[in-house]
């Protein structure tokens, strides 16, 4: 919906390419201070070229994972009554095989008062304590993006949305609208293998899933809400939401299209310094509204999210995390009566553990790092190791790995197993 | 006769006074204490733009570019600071949030725009390096007086030299530093870090100071890595005092909306 094709894309993208890269940092920055006198406007962007490959076969998908080159450009001005942002990419895709345009951001900020902001438009929106897990943050991701490699900003995809926000005292209300839901990018075996139920075996490109997006301007709408207040260094947070599953948690009967059941979350958490390090904790109720009670087997039931976690620096430039979170199943009883025969079956709880380490060496500008997922109880796990080095100010080369394994294929980390993949990239920033 | 008398007493107490005035000061945490509010808390508040030139030992040089705020919440005591990244592009319009505290850890967040992800960072070590620079986020905010013991070892003609030892050494890279702080205007020109062997390893040298609203302001300071070779020039200019920053500006809102100030 968001995209539009186009076929002299990398040609462009490789020139602007090829003209950044051999301009000097100074006269690169020239051009844009030009554009900024005579505009107001401030330009920036990157040209970012990455490949990557399954380290095992896949009957299901290419070898290739990942394959392309992009040109991200951006432009703010400031106004007196407010502020305006533009951020587009033109993707050329190899392993797709097709070019794309996707705008980004395209949004206003307005300040109609001294206590509220105004922000309409195409936006990137984040809130809650997780550490690469959400739980009330229902703002679309891109999870496509974040197992083969892009960088860490694609796994937020953009929302069109309004954002509200009134500040009072020592709290804060932010009230987002989205007239028409906005899913997340899952892994529908375009590119990605996934676990079909159904067949109970894995897929890929040959059996993508097609689903039925709730699309209805208005009545398909999402609402997000916060209520934060600080006190003594200490974030507290309520949320809530009333939209849609943002990856498809249904199957349609009688099509077996995908579906985005209907979704509230009411949530809170809270975030402060402990120990020297920074400690925090959060819970959603996850009520799955068609799911009726769990009597309903096409419709994930409702849950209980539970997370904690502790960052704290263990050594010279080195940084770890920890979190624990849980997902309870409520309706367990009825989950398991009426569940088909030869499905596979989820167990009451899933718990997870996290661990993160960042290592800075060199001025900060090499950046080892490890992102750990793992599952006692799904026996299955996903790893993201990851080198970064800044050759200069404006060339970054960067290279990983996602991992992932599992016991069993239906669990969640399990299902992706053959799209374990490693990948590298070159950017050039301006 | 009686008033001429008084007079002349009075003049004489107000001559034996001026060279009291003059006189050195002995009480070094006296000394101490004016340093710290001449570096770190003049004004109410204030920004400057700020450039951090970062050469390696190999002479890569970086540069860094930034629009800082500064609010005292008490003179010589809590403090906030606000900081806006312009350049290298990679991190433009990333901005730092830092809630000083004089005791216990400071409250430190990080804004990521492509994310929109506030972040908030572990604040325990407070001698690493200022993004990617050699000056350490101590260096920036300030390091809490009472976290050291002072003694003046020397009084010069233009300096009082001060050696100070870490109360908690295990907290800390160096076992003592000296700092020569400007008798006029009780500046912090220079300072030795020193480690076990005793060897100066890292020197911090203020290369120029300008009035501004008649607040003595480091405006060119350096950083010298001596052991590895690398260095870090800190160049100030648009810098403001008392400039009326609103305490709303240091909080979760602005970070994630850049206040004008910074723009």
């Amino acid at each position: 919906m968001n995209r539009i094709t186009f076929n002299f894309l990398p040609h462009l993208a490789c020139t602007a390419c090829l003209l950044l890269s051999s301009a000097p940092t100074a006269q690169a920055n020239q051009w844009q201070d030009t554009v900024y006198d005579t505009t107001g406007f401030e330009i920036g962007g990157f040209v970012d070229t990455r490949a990557g490959f399954r380290l095992q076969d896949d009957a299901n998908e290419r070898d290739s994972s990942l394959g392309e080159i992009r040109l991200q450009l951006e432009a703010d001005r400031d106004y007196d009554w407010g502020h305006i942002s533009l951020k587009g990419d033109l993707l050329h895709d190899v392993v797709l095989k097709d070019s794309t345009a996707e705008l980004r951001e395209i949004s206003l900020l307005l300040y109609p008062s001294d206590n509220m902001d105004l922000k309409i438009g195409r936006q990137t929106l984040t809130w809650g304590t997780g550490d690469l897990i959400f739980i009330n943050d229902m703002f679309p991701k891109d999870w496509q993006a974040f197992f083969i490699g892009r960088d860490n900003e694609y796994l937020k995809a953009p929302s069109d949305a309004i954002k509200t926000s009134v500040f009072f005292d020592h709290y804060s209300l932010n009230l987002i609208y989205t007239p028409v839901f906005n899913p997340s990018t899952y892994v529908s075996g375009e590119r990605l293998s996934y676990y079909n139920p159904a067949t109970a075996s894995l897929a890929g490109r040959n059996a993508r899933i097609t689903d039925e997006q709730p699309d209805s301007w208005f009545t398909d709408a999402e609402y997000a809400l916060r209520l934060s207040r600080q006190l003594q260094g200490w974030e507290l947070a309520l949320y809530g939401y009333s939209g849609f599953w943002k990856e498809p948690e249904g199957v349609n009967p009688l099509s077996g299209n995908y579906l985005f059941p209907a979704l509230s979350v009411y949530g809170a958490s809270v975030r402060g310094t402990m120990g020297g390090g920074i400690a925090n904790m959060e819970m959603g109720y996850y009520d799955s509204r068609d799911s009726d009670s769990g009597s309903n087997p096409n419709i994930r039931n409702s849950e209980l999210r539970w997370l904690v976690g502790y960052e704290h620096e263990i050594g010279h430039e080195l940084t770890g995390a920890l979190q624990y979170y849980v997902e309870w199943m409520q309706d367990y009883s009825d989950y398991k009566s009426n569940l088909p025969a030869g499905m596979s079956r989820r167990d009451e709880y899933r718990h997870m553990l996290t661990l993160r380490l960042t290592k800075l060496l060199h001025n900060q500008n090499l950046i080892i790092s490890l992102f750990a997922y793992y599952s006692p109880s799904d026996q299955d796990g996903h790893l993201r190791p990851k080198i970064s080095y800044k050759i200069s100010d404006n060339w970054l080369v960067d290279g990983g790995a996602n991992i992932f394994w599992g016991e069993d294929e239906s669990t969640f980390w399990g299902r992706f197993q053959d799209n374990t993949n490693i990948y590298a990239g070159l950017r050039y920033s301006f | 006769m009686k008033t001429v008398s008084l007079t002349i007493t009075l003049l004489f107490l107000f001559l034996s006074a001026l060279p009291l005035q003059a006189e050195d000061k002995t009480d070094v945490a006296a000394i101490i204490d004016q340093a710290n509010l001449t570096s770190y808390y003049q004004g109410q508040d204030g920004r400057a733009d700020v450039t951090l030139t970062i050469t390696d030992n190999q002479g890569r040089v970086r540069e860094r570019e930034m629009t800082i705020l500064r609010r005292d919440v008490t003179d010589g005591g809590e403090q906030q600071f606000y900081v806006f990244f312009k350049r290298p592009s990679d991190v433009r319009k990333m901005t730092f949030l830092v809630h000083k505290k004089t005791s216990g850890d400071d409250d430190r967040w990080l804004y990521l725009p492509a994310l929109d992800l506030v972040k908030r960072i572990a604040s325990s070590d407070k001698r690493t390096s200022f993004v990617g620079s050699h000056f350490f986020y101590e260096d920036v905010s300030g390091r809490a007086i009472h976290e050291d013991e002072h003694q003046l070892i020397e009084t010069t003609d233009q300096y009082y030299v001060i050696n100070n030892t870490p109360k908690d050494p295990g907290s800390v890279e160096f076992t003592s530093y000296t700092v020569w702080i400007d008798k006029t205007n009780s500046m912090p020109m220079k300072a030795e870090y020193r480690n076990t062997a005793g060897n100066v390893y890292r020197e911090v040298e203020v290369l120029e100071v300008q009035d501004i609203q008649g607040y003595p302001t480091v405006t060119k300071s350096r950083i010298r890595d001596l052991e590895s070779g690398g260095e870090t020039v800190s160049s100030l200019s648009n810098i403001g005092y008392d400039i009326s920053l609103k305490e709303s500006i240091f909080t979760e809102r602005f970070l994630r909306r850049p206040p004008r100030e910074v723009r």
